[in-house]
């Protein structure tokens, strides 16, 4: 808890966040209709599929970067 | 006006009946002195994890945005779905630098982002600044929420002439009033959890039933029209539509985080931990947010506008009845009690936090820094209570008054104004190098700049920004708040050059850590 020294340095795993974040703010990787995925346009599906691996890369910033604190 | 739906109105009056009872017996869930500002108004600081999910899942994702993306994508196709992208880059936003917000606020009792800012750049300035930018950027955010439940009420068939036709409104909102009176912020979390199990009830069954009933995904996106399907690619010479969508993405989700809902949401959470497990679960909603855009489109697709039972509701609430037609339409009456209910209810829990809120601000930032700074805990406490009775009372009769149009509008200039403090509230929570003047004079051009442009084009979010005759449209919140920041930088180290000593900082880098 008190290892204030572990706390808030910059860790790599942030890097992905930047990875999540390049992936959907970059309309040009996902603005098509083809590939469809059960009658859904490629732009929908890609950005909603980004909804759960962002969750999973924030899951894995998290325990690589919280488990020390608790 | 239809036919009065009853067996939906009833299930919808039950069910509001129901949270009404837990918004007053909430006051006792874990209770606190209500004396105290930080019981009223955030809680105690005791929500664990789960209960912060209900709270900012509940406080984020409003009734207005489970209308108004729907009749986006309605209206204006692929360009709605900036909603996803934007709400899933505000989970890195959040994980990083909220931790060290909560952790701060924690050992100095700040209650509000002004608190915040004013113990970290030692302006009183640069506060009110901050606290006046958050009142006056949620109070049509909470008109707003009215008007989702006045679109509810409107679709159940309720309707009247003169003050019959408001006498509802009134009515839940008076309830709505008494209840975080008596329990402050203790009656939107217990909410929180009924109304968040009630939508996503709502937005898994739509998404699943309805296309069933209208034959499949592939038949609903047939019925978008061809160019709304995606953005449209553009020219020569400019970023288009892409700069457009983007940017709305990005300048959305920095601003979200420090409307004082959010942070009043994100400070009542128990721990730094809590908000970063918020982090990774808070997505779900994003996945329900994104679902619900397609509810839109299957509206289109079931060609809900060209009923005649729904053309009234269209022509009273244009677009945004979208969304309780489909649900008209597609469901049995007592299903569709159940999903107005969780819609109208989706309206009371961020209009409670939105006005806790802004009640914490004025009484902490501006009654007890200028007006009255020997006032005790219990006067601070009183005056808040007080203060959430005067900004719901505003933001009602805003909307019984003015037309819906203008609540709209200026929810649209509040996301400018709110980003404005994004320099000494996000940059804040990791570096002091800022000057407080410098920071104060970059917020006031950017929120003069923004303004302008928003009026400039008539009140759309975009600005077809040109540099060098290369086009960059895209949203004037994101664009002022870079050039808010680039004054800030530039004119900090002229007012360190003319001022003498140190700056003033009452937080150490040790209180941003747990």
């Amino acid at each position: 808890m008190n290892d204030i020294a572990s706390q808030d340095r910059w860790s790599w795993w942030y890097l992905l966040f930047v990875v999540e974040a390049v992936a959907v703010l970059w309309p040009p990787f996902y603005n098509r209709v083809e590939p469809e995925w059960y009658g859904i346009p490629f732009f929908y599906w890609y950005q909603l599929l980004w909804v759960v691996i962002s969750a999973v890369l924030t899951a894995i910033v998290y325990f690589a970067t919280d488990s020390n604190r608790r | 006006m239809q036919q009065v739906n009853w067996t939906a109105l009833t299930i919808f009056v039950l069910l509001f009946g129901f949270v009404s009872w837990l918004g007053f017996a909430a006051g006792r869930w874990r209770r606190g002195d209500m004396d105290q500002l930080h019981e009223w108004g955030l809680g105690g600081r005791r929500f664990g994890t789960l209960i912060t999910w209900f709270l900012v899942g509940g406080d984020l994702y409003t009734a207005y945005t489970f209308i108004a993306v729907p009749a986006l994508a309605f209206g204006a196709g692929a360009l709605a779905f900036f909603a996803v992208p934007y709400t899933i880059v505000i989970y890195p936003i959040l994980f990083l630098v909220f931790p060290r917000i909560w952790q701060v606020s924690h050992k100095h009792n700040y209650i509000t982002a002004a608190d915040f800012v004013r113990g970290r750049f030692g302006s009183r300035w640069l506060a009110l600044a901050v606290a006046v930018t958050g009142i006056v950027a949620t109070m049509p955010y909470i008109a707003l929420q009215l008007v989702g439940l006045q679109v509810m009420i409107g679709a159940l068939g309720v309707s009247g002439q003169g003050l019959m036709a408001t006498l509802p409104l009134i009515i839940s909102f008076a309830i709505l009033a008494a209840f975080d009176y008596s329990s402050g912020l203790r009656a939107p979390a217990a909410i929180a959890i009924v109304k968040d199990v009630l939508i996503y009830l709502t937005a898994f069954t739509a998404v699943i039933v309805v296309p069933l009933q209208l034959g499949g995904y592939a038949h609903i996106f047939a019925a978008v029209p061809r160019e709304k399907l995606i953005l449209a690619v553009p020219g020569p010479n400019t970023v288009g539509a892409y700069g457009s969508y983007a940017t709305l993405a990005l300048g959305s989700a920095l601003a979200l985080f420090i409307y004082p809902h959010s942070m009043t949401g994100i400070l009542s959470a128990s721990s730094g931990h809590a908000i970063r497990r918020n982090a990774t679960i808070l997505p779900l909603y994003s996945l329900m947010l994104g679902l619900l855009a397609l509810i839109g489109f299957m509206a289109l697709a079931a060609g809900v506008d060209k009923m005649p039972e729904y053309a009234l509701g269209f022509k009273t609430y244009g677009a945004n009845f979208a969304v309780p037609a489909l649900l008209l339409h597609s469901f049995p009456s007592w299903f569709v009690g159940v999903t107005f209910a969780a819609i109208g209810i989706g309206a009371l829990v961020p209009a409670a936090i939105m006005s806790i809120a802004s009640a914490n601000l004025y009484t902490r930032n501006i009654y007890r820094e200028f007006l009255h700074p020997t006032c005790t805990p219990k006067q601070e406490s009183q005056m808040a209570k007080w203060g959430s009775l005067v900004v719901k009372g505003g933001a009602l009769v805003f909307i019984l008054f003015v037309p819906t149009q203008y609540a709209i509008q200026l929810q649209l200039l509040g996301g400018i104004w709110i980003i404005q403090t994004a320099p000494a509230v996000i940059l804040g929570a990791y570096t002091r190098w800022f000057d407080a003047w410098a920071l104060l004079i970059g917020w006031a051009v950017g929120t003069a700049v923004g303004t302008w442009m928003a009026v400039e084009v008539n009140f759309a979010a975009v600005y077809p920004l040109t540099i060098g005759g290369f086009g960059l449209p895209g949203y004037s919140a994101l664009y002022t708040v870079i050039l808010n920041l680039g004054i800030a930088t530039a004119l900090t180290p002229i007012f360190r050059g003319l001022a003498a000593g140190h700056p003033v900082d009452e937080t150490v880098e040790a209180d941003y850590v747990a």
